[in-house]
């Protein structure tokens, strides 16, 4: 890994459902951040920023979010207001954090 | 109440068959997000943190029982049953699918309603006094003004495309419930020495990153004149604003940067201009738009109940306004419930609030712009039922005008421009101070809170405004002291450095602490006592040690 750089992860919301979104490995958009591809360089992340910009009419607004890697190499964000978009608002319990026991 | 015309009802039906076509495009792939975007904007529709937002337009904050009522329908067939009411006298709905957008909007404008002007770089939805029509103090009722405005504005093909959004506000009384010195035009109907009616038209107001009160460009416009002297600033502005930089956009940073000297001059010229070439507004027109706001007919006189319980009693000692006619009362509904979000209504809320206006209260609710709901007609004889019905509603909280009738905008929980949460705040303030009896012995007290400089929480003009920031990858909430949005209107002054989440509201209570030790008797509200004194003795609540060191 290159000295001082920061993991990164690629993030949009959903066209239709608005919801937020990740790209994973496979190419393709999750609603699991554990999903997400990480990008351990900054020429991995300008492929992966690349990569995740192919899809105008499947996702909107692709940007990459610095991430920390959990021990099994698992990407949770490394800011408050991704944190909020991965979990859902504070005052109600919605979004994701519902979503998330609905889909086990 | 105002009722589209023929010509309303065609344009808002063509606006939403037009943007169900954007949509079909937009999800087919021949419209890009780029050129998609601006059109959604334009029907009111933003993508915030975890899903689509719709801010749907409330005129003038006036709706009637139908249209809360649809308003809670609409909360539960396309989004998770609650509406968000906001300080531009709005409704927002947090989680709609873009394919649902276009049957949400016929839905609305069944009941003449829709979300055009919520957003982008235009006139906005005209804001006025929540009181208007009812208000003791009136002198006229502003709606009127604020729907012709309306009318003129919407689609005005000089305006789409200003330098920036626009926003005008309507007071009819010399009290200023309507925030006007915030606004870019800010219009207060006065009359002339004849008694003539008119408006003093105010400019260059406005809150965000840079806060302004609004100057008095004209002292006196006759009425009639209304139209071609807005016309005129719009074009003075439309040529003069900046589009260089969309922080120095707004009208405010032409009055600063060019003097209102020279930029009244210059609207005066093209007013002069105007007047030659523009017609004046059919009198038919403004006499029909008049008569929709007529007063509603007012039952006569009886004798009231005795008010008999404590809990009545409290409630209309804080909820409760005086209306023009005596045997009448204006009610305001808190949407501040203790731990609660500030201004969301569920669904069965707000059906309880249409029943009420329908059943007591001339069919008419008003959004106000602190996020509560009013009814502005009830006979005071129906005070007793329409509490019990707010109660068993949950929306009997006797706390408006009190430090836990907090303004607080979406902050970080919803919105993609915060930096930082603003609805835990008020929540926790709210919690801290939830004894009523300690909230009535703090008396009158505005708190404000915005989760990013853009202000929408109006913190500039709290007493206590609270601004989020995010420092450092950190949430941190900056004070303001001082600040006033009503005639005698005030920017807040910063206190000093910012507060972490968990140091805030112990920083807070300090605050309210050393007023009411300052306080030279109940009567002196926190605002009066800051402007006797000056920051020094709140500055010192808020940072004891740095207090301490001065000292030393």
């Amino acid at each position: 890994m290159a000295r001082g750089f920061e993991p990164q992860i690629a993030t949009a919301n959903d066209l239709l459902e608005g919801d937020v979104v990740y790209f994973t490995e496979e190419g393709l958009w999750s609603r699991d951040i554990a999903e997400a591809q990480v990008a351990q360089t900054a020429e991995a992340a300008d492929a992966l920023f690349a990569q995740a910009g192919a899809f105008p009419n499947q996702v909107v607004g692709v940007y990459l979010i610095e991430a920390v890697l959990d021990a099994d190499g698992r990407a949770s964000p490394a800011h408050f207001r991704e944190a909020f978009r991965m979990r859902g608002p504070s005052n109600y319990f919605h979004g994701k954090q519902a979503e998330r026991r609905t889909d086990v | 109440m105002y009722s589209y015309t023929e010509f309303d009802r065609d344009f808002v039906a063509a606006r939403v068959a037009e943007f169900r076509g954007q949509v079909e495009r937009r999800v087919a792939g021949s419209l890009t997000e780029d050129e998609f975007k601006p059109l959604r904007l334009m029907n009111g529709l933003y993508l915030q943190l975890h899903a689509y937002m719709l801010r749907v337009a409330v005129p003038y904050g006036t709706l009637n029982g139908r249209q809360m009522r649809r308003l809670a329908d609409i909360s539960e067939r396309w989004d998770k049953g609650y509406g968000h009411f906001t300080t531009r006298q709005n409704v927002q709905f947090n989680w709609p699918k873009l394919r649902d957008v276009p049957d949400m909007l016929e839905a609305l404008a069944e009941v003449e309603m829709h979300a055009i002007q919520t957003s982008g770089n235009c006139i906005r939805n005209v804001t006025a006094d929540h009181f208007a029509g009812a208000a003791a103090d009136e002198i006229e009722d502003p709606r009127p003004t604020a729907e012709l405005i309306r009318q003129w504005s919407t689609d005005h093909p000089e305006f789409t495309w200003l330098p920036r959004k626009f926003k005008v506000a309507v007071t009819g009384s010399p009290n200023d419930r309507a925030v006007t010195k915030s606004h870019d035009i800010g219009l207060r109907m006065v009359r002339d020495a004849e008694g003539a009616p008119g408006y003093e038209v105010s400019i260059g107001g406005g809150l965000g990153r840079t806060p302004m009160i609004g100057r008095v460009v004209r002292e006196f416009l006759p009425k009639a004149e209304l139209l071609r002297y807005l016309e005129a600033i719009l074009q003075v502005y439309n040529l003069g604003g900046r589009r260089d930089n969309k922080y120095k956009a707004r009208l405010k940073i032409l009055v600063h940067e060019e003097s209102l000297e020279t930029v009244r001059a210059r609207i005066e010229a093209a007013f002069a201009a105007n007047a030659m070439l523009l017609k004046p507004v059919d009198p038919e027109i403004v006499a029909g738009i008049e008569a929709a706001f007529a007063p509603p007919g007012f039952e006569p006189a009886v004798d009231a109940p005795p008010f008999v319980s404590a809990g009545l009693r409290a409630w209309i000692d804080t909820n409760v306004t005086a209306h023009r006619v005596p045997h009448y009362a204006i009610a305001t509904v808190s949407l501040k419930p203790i731990g609660g979000t500030p201004g969301d209504a569920t669904a069965e809320q707000m059906r309880v609030l249409a029943d009420l206006a329908e059943t007591y209260a001339h069919d008419e609710l008003r959004v106000s712009h602190e996020q509560n709901i009013v009814l502005p007609h009830v006979p005071r004889r129906h005070l007793p039922a329409v509490y019990a019905r707010l109660r068993e509603a949950g929306l009997a909280t006797p706390n408006v005008g009190l430090i836990s009738d907090i303004i607080a905008c979406p902050g970080m929980d919803y919105c993609a421009l915060a930096t930082a949460r603003s609805i835990p705040i008020a929540q926790e303030i709210a919690e801290t101070f939830a004894d009523l009896d300690r909230q009535r012995d703090i008396g009158p007290l505005k708190i404000k809170i915005s989760g990013c400089i853009n202000a929408c929480g109006h913190h500039h003009v709290g007493h206590i405004g609270i601004l989020g920031l995010d420092r450092a990858g950190v949430e941190n909430y900056q004070v303001t002291l001082g600040g006033d949005g009503t005639e005698t209107a005030a920017i807040g002054e910063r206190a000093g450095p910012g507060f972490s989440a968990e140091a805030l509201v112990p920083a807070i209570e300090r605050l309210i602490e050393a007023y009411l030790d300052v306080r030279l008797e109940p009567g002196e509200s926190f605002l009066a006592a800051y402007r006797r004194l000056g920051p020094a003795p709140f500055k010192a609540a808020l940072y004891p040690a740095e207090a301490r060191s001065d000292a030393a």
